[in-house]
């Protein structure tokens, strides 16, 4: 294939992806969107005005930004996960595999389609935010950027859980006992700072802590950890991530027999 | 001419430890229309699965149009249309989403993709249902959608994988008619199927695989000139009598009105006639007990597994005599 016929085979990929979760926008769009409106009134305008402030700002102030970033993570994973699973399970993904797409065209449009939802999602959630806290940006490339990682790399871990997966238990159960409390003990509701010396340490394996940090910095221009170090790690896990991908799409483990 | 499709030592062994293909060698020239013949298990589908990339091969070549798929397969798949044996299209997708977004994985632009749809779609007799969901088809719509999908790049050769499995023989006859006018246009056909007067009706070259070897590889003609002897059914309008017998042929009385006759090489089936017809009787109609493929194809299975026991028979006997 030449460039040009990639990308129209990426964007065939993007596209069916972004139909497939506006086709059932009920089940996409609009949980996220409840959900998120129940932390804010429960976490943050009626316990979070009993906390006080943290780190300087409201509880409010403090937890939006996690909450945005916890939907952003969520909706990237989602829906890679029950797209390609879905695909697999149905054998629709043979139309993809008998094709002459590369493999790495595959995941990008794989990957993208959850992306977009992640930030779709998030977008939906910001707006809602602002009927219960003021949003000042404090750097805007920070927080657009650390969108975009974030939800690729949660694009990728959901494609890997996908290729895993044999049946449709497989698929929730990484995201209820793995992704859910990574993303509750990432800091999402609390400072660091409020961690004993150990479990702040042991929290500094999870990759919730520097995405709810980086993008909390973008924000609010506070951050438990080093910005710099948080875009580092994210990218270390996103290399990762991408590499093992690729690899399971090369040697067709679990797709191909 | 150039082949279409050409197989050297091809082998599979699955992770279970099952050799599925033993080394076969097979080769489809450009144009031809082809069948895959087997019974069931016995290689045909992982053939095609290897071609169209579902399955690792083990060992061997395959080259599609000169392509070595190892070297470079991508190439290769855009010259291969594949029709699956199951259903793999995702269910809740509109007819023409699927043909169209499959064109998008070949790299052709959206406008030509959805002209193209729109092509085999209405050729398939499916344009009606372009806004349908595919689950909502009934199941040789299914396979036509299918059938659509796979020429909408217009690959130069098409693999079906039992194409007409489940298909009422009106809908049948329309798609040989269909896939004809594919044939004579240019493209390559290789078709597996049950259905082996579709084969014999539809393809001019055969290859038969049995328990991952191929045990029959040439053209209709010289597969059918291998039949020895054909059974003919006869109507008759007279009553037959109890002891019918015709002098030099096996015959076999199913009722009063209807016989069955052996026509072994060499015979011929107008001295039944006239032994028929001095003896009073007269003959409404004749067919074919099966289809003449259909029985050559279990005789030679017959023979096969004949062989085969033969074969345990002797290793066995052999072991015992050692131990």
């Amino acid at each position: 294939m030449n460039n040009y016929q990639k990308w129209v085979a990426f964007s065939t990929i993007v596209n069916k992806e972004i139909r497939r979760y506006l086709r059932i926008w009920a089940q996409t769009l609009l949980p996220p969107a409840i959900t998120m409106t129940l932390y804010f009134v429960i976490f943050g305008a009626l316990i979070g005005s009993r906390i006080g402030t943290m780190g300087g700002f409201t509880y409010m102030q403090f937890v939006v930004p996690g909450l945005i970033m916890m939907a952003v993570v969520t909706n990237s994973y989602a829906n890679v996960v029950s797209s390609f699973f879905g695909a697999k399970f149905q054998h629709s993904i043979e139309e993809l595999l008998v094709s002459p797409v590369p493999n790495y065209i595959i995941l990008m449009g794989f990957v993208i389609g959850g992306v977009t939802r992640g930030m779709l999602v998030g977008l939906i959630v910001t707006l809602l935010s602002l009927f219960f806290s003021e949003l000042n940006i404090h750097s805007l490339f920070v927080t657009v950027s650390i969108v975009i990682m974030t939800s690729i790399l949660f694009a990728l871990a959901g494609f890997i859980n996908a290729v895993y997966a044999n049946n449709f238990d497989d698929i929730s159960i990484i995201p209820t006992f793995v992704l859910t409390p990574l993303i509750y003990l990432g800091g999402v509701f609390y400072s660091m700072d409020l961690l004993p010396d150990f479990w702040a340490g042991v929290s500094k394996i999870n990759p919730m802590v520097y995405v709810v940090n980086a993008f909390r910095y973008g924000v609010l221009g506070v951050s438990d950890v080093d910005v710099r170090w948080s875009f580092t790690m994210i990218l270390f896990f996103t290399i990762i991530a991408y590499t093992y991908s690729m690899h399971l799409l090369n040697t067709g483990k679990r797709l191909r027999q | 001419m150039t082949a279409a499709l050409s197989i050297s030592q091809l082998s599979k062994v699955y992770d279970d430890g099952f050799e599925a293909l033993k080394g076969i060698d097979l080769k489809v020239e450009e144009g031809d229309f082809f069948a895959l013949l087997g019974p069931n298990g016995a290689g045909k589908s992982t053939t095609i699965g290897i071609i169209f990339s579902l399955i690792n091969k083990s060992g061997g070549k395959v080259h599609i149009f000169d392509r070595d798929i190892d070297e470079d397969f991508a190439r290769a798949k855009m010259d291969i249309g594949i029709v699956p044996q199951e259903f793999n299209f995702m269910a809740f997708e509109k007819v023409f989403d699927i043909v169209s977004t499959q064109a998008g994985y070949y790299g052709l632009p959206r406008k030509l993709a959805c002209e193209r749809a729109e092509k085999y779609l209405t050729r398939l007799g499916l344009w009606d249902k372009r806004n349908v969901q595919a689950r909502a088809l009934s199941g040789g719509m299914k396979r036509r959608l299918m059938i659509a999908r796979a020429l909408v790049h217009e690959p130069k050769l098409l693999i079906l994988d039992e194409p007409t499995a489940g298909v009422d023989i009106e809908m049948r006859r329309s798609m040989w008619d269909f896939l004809r006018d594919i044939n004579e246009s240019g493209t390559t056909i290789i078709l597996t199927t049950h259905y082996l007067e579709e084969a014999e009706q539809l393809c001019r070259n055969i290859a038969i695989i049995d328990q991952g070897k191929i045990v029959e590889d040439t053209s209709m003609r010289d597969l059918l000139r291998q039949l020895t002897r054909e059974v003919f059914v006869l109507d008759t309008t007279e009553d037959l009598p109890e002891d019918l017998q015709l002098v030099g042929f096996e015959v076999e009385r199913k009722d009063d009105h209807c016989m069955e006759v052996v026509i072994d090489k060499g015979q011929h089936i107008n001295d039944v006639f006239t032994q028929l017809s001095d003896a009073g009787i007269q003959i409404t109609s004749m067919r074919n007990r099966a289809n003449r493929l259909e029985e050559l194809f279990v005789n030679l299975m017959a023979q096969k597994s004949s062989t085969a026991e033969t074969s345990l028979s002797y290793a066995a006997g052999s072991a015992e005599a050692t131990s």
